[in-house]
C-alpha cells in the first residue's frame, strides 16, 4: 500500500468513527426512555467528541508533543523533518474527559434521587416536576 | 506508519460503531455498561496511535474503571432491567 492511500484510510476511519459515535449517542439521548440509558448515550457522545478533537490535531508521521529528540538536541531544523502533533487539542481533551466524569456522576446521583421518590427510572412515568 | 496500524484502526473503528449500537439496544443495563467500558478501551488504543499517550492513560483509567464503577453502583441502587 502506498503512503497516501494509508493516510486516506486512516483519516476516513478516525473521522467516520467519531462522527458515527456522536450520531449514535444523540439518537440514544433523543429516543431512549430509561434515564440510565440516556446517561450511557451521553458518555458515548462525549467519547466521540474527544476522538474528533484529538484526530483533528494529528499530523502524519508526527511524534508525541514536547518531549521529542529534536527538542532534546536543541536543533530546530530537525523539527521540519520530524514534526510533533498539536498539543492544544490533547490538553483540551484531557480536561474534557475528567469534566465528563463529573457530569456523569452528578446525573447518576439525580437518577438515584428520582428513583427513591418515584420508584421508577422510566421518564414516561415521571410526570410531576415536584419533589 | 505501517500496514498493521491501518488494519488495527479500521477494525477498531468498526468495533466502536458496533459497540455503540450494542450499548443502545441491550435491555440489560449491566451488559450495556460493560460494553461502554470496552468502547473506552478501544478509544484509548486509538489515542495511543494518534500520539497522545497522556490522553490514552486518562481515558483508560477514567473511562474503563471509574465510569463503570459509578454506573454499577447506580444500577445496584435502581433496577437492572430496562422495561
Amino acid at each position: 500500500m502506498s503512503e497516501e492511500l494509508m493516510q486516506q484510510i486512516l483519516s476516513i476511519s478516525f473521522y467516520g468513527a467519531s462522527l458515527a459515535l456522536i450520531l449514535i449517542g444523540v439518537y440514544g439521548v433523543l429516543t431512549k426512555k430509561n434515564l440510565i440509558k440516556i446517561l450511557l448515550s451521553l458518555t458515548i457522545v462525549d467519547s466521540g467528541v474527544n476522538l474528533l478533537f484529538v484526530s483533528l490535531g494529528y499530523i502524519m508521521n508526527g511524534t508525541a508533543p514536547i518531549f521529542s529528540p529534536a527538542i532534546m538536541d536543541g536543533k530546530i531544523e530537525v523539527l521540519k523533518t520530524a514534526p510533533m502533533v498539536d498539543p492544544v487539542p490533547q490538553a483540551l481533551v484531557l480536561t474534557a474527559i475528567v469534566i465528563g466524569l463529573g457530569v456523569t456522576a452528578v446525573g447518576l446521583a439525580l437518577v438515584i434521587r428520582l428513583f427513591r421518590h418515584h420508584n421508577t427510572t422510566n421518564i414516561d412515568e415521571i410526570r410531576n416536576l415536584k419533589w | 506508519m505501517s500496514v498493521l496500524t491501518v488494519l488495527i484502526v479500521v477494525l477498531g473503528a468498526i468495533f466502536l460503531v458496533v459497540g455503540a449500537w450494542y450499548v443502545l439496544t441491550r435491555k440489560d443495563l449491566l451488559v450495556a455498561t460493560i460494553a461502554s467500558s470496552i468502547i473506552s478501551l478501544i478509544l484509548s488504543v486509538f489515542f495511543l496511535i494518534l500520539q497522545a499517550p497522556d490522553v490514552a492513560l486518562t481515558e483508560a483509567t477514567v473511562g474503563v474503571a471509574l465510569t463503570t464503577i459509578i454506573f454499577v453502583v447506580t444500577i445496584r441502587n435502581t433496577k437492572r432491567m430496562e422495561e
